[in-house]
């Protein structure tokens, strides 16, 4: 063993000096938890400038305020949902489940004007899967799907994680589909008229389109729209002459689901202001913030 | 003759009940001042929930234990196992028998109540190898052992600088000692080595106050003082001499296999513990139950502040300071169990042989020269 140099009598007094210093140091704490940080949230300058105090926040009664654009819980103003299923295809967790149904009108408008042409029968997030990337808020065209500052939503059963946003009740999905069905089945027999009549009579173009031009708006059938495709540009009227079969009758629709794919996705997510808060939680939060 | 003898069954059955609750509503408030001096030492807010500020923390957590199933470990040895909470305890608990709570209010009138006290506080040590042996448990006979070394080793110290108080005062009794500090009692061992020149312990019982108080009138007992308190963390199983319990490698030494009542009964002998060697440390050197305030001339704080002997109010106030003085040393040892690390095996043997021991020695030298020189 190493011999220290040091006096057995300077090393006693060294000692009490240190524990001296350990003493203060505790006793100053102690003396300071009459004050306590304010729980200010980051974006506030006195983050960083409360060096004493005690530090606890006593959290369901108080709360750090959060930004604005918190990344927390998902939620889908489905009033602006047009069902373009991007953000279940974007997710890397497939927590997002979405069941839609084609309706052969238009069915409303978003508030960016963007035309909704699907029902969405189910819209769940399952938070419990959710690994809060963020990339479904980002790819969706009408920034309908945001990122609360909402975290606190555990509950006791994994189950009830999973978040529904859809508006159909399973009655009206079950009479949406099947008068969605009731379309598809009248307009097979339209084309199969069609196919028929030009089958028989020699073509003349305008007749036999302007037949099936109502309907191959609302092309429906299919849950997945296609999404890898361009969408051309055209929705409405020009349908594909009757020069093809029957059966490729179904390819061009894959257009109809989405006029907005093509519009440009704004930089920045904007939080509707229609999100539900919890009253309460507001409250402690506006009264802590100092 | 019965109908006395069973009054005076009664009364010490009484005093047993009371001293039982007064011990256990102690540790129930003390627990929770723990937590929270250790909170605020370390900037948190400690229990909050439980009742107003946790004020009902503890005991819920108490009610929690009781609840507890009494487990005994399979191989472990049942009856010593069963037995070496209740061991520990009682020995702690009768500690309390001699201690002099107020003027009048003595416990048991022992003449040699120091040594008695020593005596069956080391029966502690006992209690603590059997737990840790019967465990059969790795760790709870690491604890033991170590728990067994540390504290013989600190009874050394400690009974040493009772010691060099006990030579000043020339008494075992605790009651004397106590009264040899107390302002209005005048005892016949009082005019002897008293030190400071033309003064007479008359003199200083006039003004009163902290200057009658043992570590005024022998200024150098402040130095015992230290080894007490130092040794006596040490009897305690405290942090920094925490090392049978030693969290962070033993579990919790000697009791980690108790669980329910048992352990809230060696969570209950650890803090009366506490409260004892404090209680006995304020009695030796810190005026027992006198109050710290001297008269000054006509403002006789001393006086105020002391009651009149005989009356109640010298009881309740002589009560008062005593367990005052006492929870102050019971924060002390709070402060340095969350300011100080655990002391490694060898540093705690050093600590003890090399630095406490001979200084204790001296100590008790001169408080003998003291007594010696005094007398001439």
């Amino acid at each position: 063993m190493k011999k220290t140099s040091v006096h057995p009598i300077t090393l006693l007094f060294q000692t009490i000096q240190s524990l001296k210093e350990g003493l203060r140091l505790t006793f100053k704490h102690l003396f300071q938890a009459g004050n306590r940080r304010a729980p200010v949230g980051v974006m506030s300058d006195a983050y960083f400038k409360q060096p004493e105090g005690i530090v606890t926040t006593e959290y369901p009664h108080e709360s750090i305020p959060l930004p604005d654009h918190g990344r927390y819980q998902l939620h889908n103003e489905i009033s602006d949902c047009i069902v373009c299923d991007l953000c279940a295809k974007i997710c890397p967790v497939n927590c997002i489940e979405i069941d839609p149904i084609k309706s052969p009108v238009e069915i409303g408008k978003t508030s960016d004007g963007s035309t909704k042409r699907i029902y969405a029968a189910t819209f769940n997030i399952d938070m419990a899967k959710c690994m809060y990337c963020g990339l479904c808020t980002t790819v969706c065209p009408t920034e309908c799907l945001t990122m609360t500052k909402e975290y606190d939503f555990s509950v006791y059963d994994v189950r009830e994680l999973v978040f529904p946003f859809a508006e159909l009740s399973p009655e009206e999905a079950a009479i949406k589909r099947k008068e969605v069905a009731e379309l598809q089945e009248i307009e097979k027999a339209k084309k199969a008229a069609a196919a028929a009549a030009k089958a028989s009579a020699s073509t003349s173009d305008t007749e036999a389109p302007s037949a099936v031009t109502k309907p191959s708006v609302s092309k429906p059938v299919m849950g997945k729209p296609v999404i890898g495709k361009p969408v051309p540009p055209s929705t409405t009227d020009v349908v594909p002459p009757a020069s093809e079969s029957a059966a490729s009758s179904d390819t061009p629709p894959s257009t109809p689901p989405k006029p907005a794919v093509n519009k440009p996705v704004m930089g920045k997510p904007i939080i509707k202001p229609s999100i539900p808060k919890p009253p309460t939680q507001t409250d402690t939060e506006g009264g802590s913030n100092v | 003759m019965r109908i006395q003898m069973f009054c005076i069954n009664f009364v010490r059955m009484l005093a047993l009940s009371i001293g039982l609750a007064l011990i256990l509503s102690y540790a129930v408030f003390v627990i929770y001042a723990e937590r929270k001096v250790s909170a605020f030492v370390q900037d948190r807010l400690g229990p909050m929930e439980t009742g107003p500020y946790g004020l009902l923390q503890t005991v819920a957590d108490l009610i929690k234990l009781l609840q507890k199933e009494d487990i005994v470990p399979y191989g472990a040895h049942l009856w010593l196992f069963k037995a070496a909470p209740i061991i520990i305890f009682t020995a702690v608990f009768t500690g309390f028998a001699c201690m002099p709570l107020a003027p009048e209010l003595i416990g048991a009138p022992i003449n040699v109540g120091v040594f008695f006290l020593l005596s069956i506080v080391s029966i502690d040590v006992l209690g603590v190898f059997i737990a840790g042996w019967s465990s059969n448990n790795k760790f709870s006979i690491l604890g033991a052992l170590r728990g067994i070394a540390q504290i013989v080793s600190y009874e050394l110290p400690l009974t040493l600088a009772v010691l060099s108080v006990v030579l000043l005062s020339g008494t075992l009794n605790l009651e004397y000692i106590n009264f040899q500090q107390h302002a209005h009692v005048t005892l016949l061992s009082d005019t002897t080595y008293f030190p400071w020149g033309d003064w007479t312990m008359k003199d200083a019982k006039a003004i009163g106050g902290i200057f009658t108080w043992n570590i005024i009138r022998y200024p150098f007992l402040i130095v015992s003082m230290c080894i007490f308190f130092i040794a006596s963390l040490a009897e305690c199983n405290r942090a920094p001499f925490d090392i049978p319990e030693g969290e962070s490698e033993l579990v919790s030494g000697f009791h980690t296999e108790y669980s329910g009542f048992r352990f809230a009964i060696l969570f209950l002998a650890e803090y009366a513990m506490m409260l004892l060697v404090s209680l006995l440390l304020v009695v030796l050197f810190l005026g027992g139950t006198n109050t710290p305030f001297p008269n000054i001339g006509a403002v006789a704080l001393c006086d105020w502040t002391s009651g009149t002997l005989g009356h109640w109010s010298s009881n309740a106030w002589g009560f008062f300071w005593l367990v005052s003085k006492a929870f102050g040393i019971v924060f002390l040892q709070m402060m340095m169990r969350w300011t100080y690390p655990r002391l490694r095996v060898d540093q705690l043997m050093l600590l003890c042989w090399k630095v406490l021991l001979p200084i204790s020695l001296v100590m008790v030298l001169c408080s003998a020269y003291w007594v010696y020189w005094l007398k001439q």
